[in-house]
């Protein structure tokens, strides 16, 4: 029996299906999957037809760290807590926006629940409404390119960071580009006691505008290029980064997607432009990328 | 009072098997079990997943179950040996005159 799918009504080419697999297969199918609205909710829960191989529980969009929460306190009275890992799988909306309240109480009563955010860079379910995820000078439809404004204002929130300074065991950031580095991350999180936040970014062919044979390659790129720094936080200290061999300019992962195209054309797209270069040159100071 | 039972590890099997997505798209996967070297790498990044590992006369192979394969080219971009082909459904061949 599959943990996840086959079945389910993702778009062909859809990236987070394979982290979901991917992070219950880590875990050998010891899962509760605590789950919030968005995408993955949609395609695999529809009436009758469950994609899940593993006990499911939806709520809301707000609550999903507050279940998870619960569900793990059941367990521990029930003393059957070492049966399986409480894992919540939620899209960055949920977890950037909407769902920040509860995860951060989760993260500070420090509940022994993973917490596994999908980072498709806006509301790709209802139909690409930015979030705070959304990478600056992204188009969406409620950021649409005028005269004035080519896409996004304002950066994207750092949400990694944010979780450490919630003092939580372990945080890190993966890809789906790389499936093997991120089950190894979902299984070094299961060894710790306490609230693990892991963000894995994955790309929505409809939402970016790429064709479905590209997902990988873009997810890929967007590590290679230094926006999106696949890093690894053990009790508050960086631990371990992936180092990029040559770090590729921030053009070659924007040309590629429908959502940045408006950028080569525009008037201010050229100061966009160099603020994303700025963001990857920042993180690979920060994170000390460039090996 | 009653006993509370919870299952952990298990629920009822997945329905969503009764979905043949494999007519979404308009290709299909093929894999040539000659050039596979089984690397398991289409398997990793199939998102449905419709490629599974099999094993005839000491040879191990992926095959695509055609039942769930929407087409999206993920594994044909991230086989190492370019053993996978996407071929065209039959009828999506029209021909123009």
């Amino acid at each position: 029996m599959n943990y996840f799918g086959p079945g389910h009504g993702a778009c062909p080419g859809c990236g987070f299906p394979i982290a979901i697999r991917g992070a219950i297969e880590a875990l050998d199918g010891k899962v509760i999957a605590v789950n919030s609205t968005g995408c993955l909710e949609i395609v695999s829960s529809m009436y009758g037809r469950n994609t899940w191989g593993v006990p499911y529980i939806h709520s809301l969009f707000e609550n999903a760290g507050a279940v998870a929460a619960g569900i793990e306190t059941a367990l521990k009275a029930l003393k059957r807590d070492k049966e399986a890992h409480v894992v919540v799988f939620a899209g960055d909306g949920a977890t950037f926006d909407i769902g920040i309240g509860t995860l951060s109480g989760m993260m500070d009563r420090d509940h022994n629940v993973i917490y596994i955010c999908y980072d498709n860079e806006a509301y790709q379910n209802t139909g690409n409404q930015q979030s705070m995820a959304t990478p600056p000078g992204a188009r969406t439809t409620t950021t649409p390119v005028g005269k004035l404004q080519p896409g996004k204002i304002g950066k994207k929130k750092d949400m990694v960071e944010i979780a450490v300074a919630h003092n939580i065991p372990y945080a890190a950031s993966a890809s789906i580009a790389y499936p093997k580095d991120f089950q190894r991350k979902v299984k070094r999180a299961s060894e710790f006691e306490g609230s693990k936040y892991i963000q894995v970014h994955a790309p929505c062919v409809t939402g970016w505008g790429i064709d479905g044979k590209l997902t990988v390659e873009v997810a890929r790129l967007a590590v290679e290029t230094g926006l999106y720094p696949l890093v690894e936080y053990e009790h508050g200290k960086l631990v371990k980064v992936r180092k990029l061999k040559q770090r590729k300019p921030v053009e070659e992962y924007l040309k590629i997607q429908r959502r940045f195209r408006h950028l080569f054309k525009h008037e201010m797209g050229k100061d966009i432009l160099d603020q994303l270069q700025r963001i990857a040159d920042e993180n690979a100071e920060k994170y000390g990328l460039d090996a | 009072m009653a006993k509370m039972k919870l299952y952990i590890g298990a629920s009822n099997p997945p329905m969503s098997s009764e979905m043949k997505t494999g007519d979404w798209g308009t290709e299909l996967a093929y894999i040539d079990k000659e050039k596979c070297i089984a690397c398991g790498q289409c398997i990793t990044f199939c998102p449905e997943p419709a490629t599974s590992m099999v094993e005839e006369d000491d040879k191990k192979y992926a095959v695509v179950n055609h039942d769930y394969c929407k087409g999206c080219w993920i594994c044909f971009t991230v086989c190492p040996v370019d053993a996978i082909e996407m071929r065209t459904k039959d009828i999506y061949k029209v021909e123009v005159c």
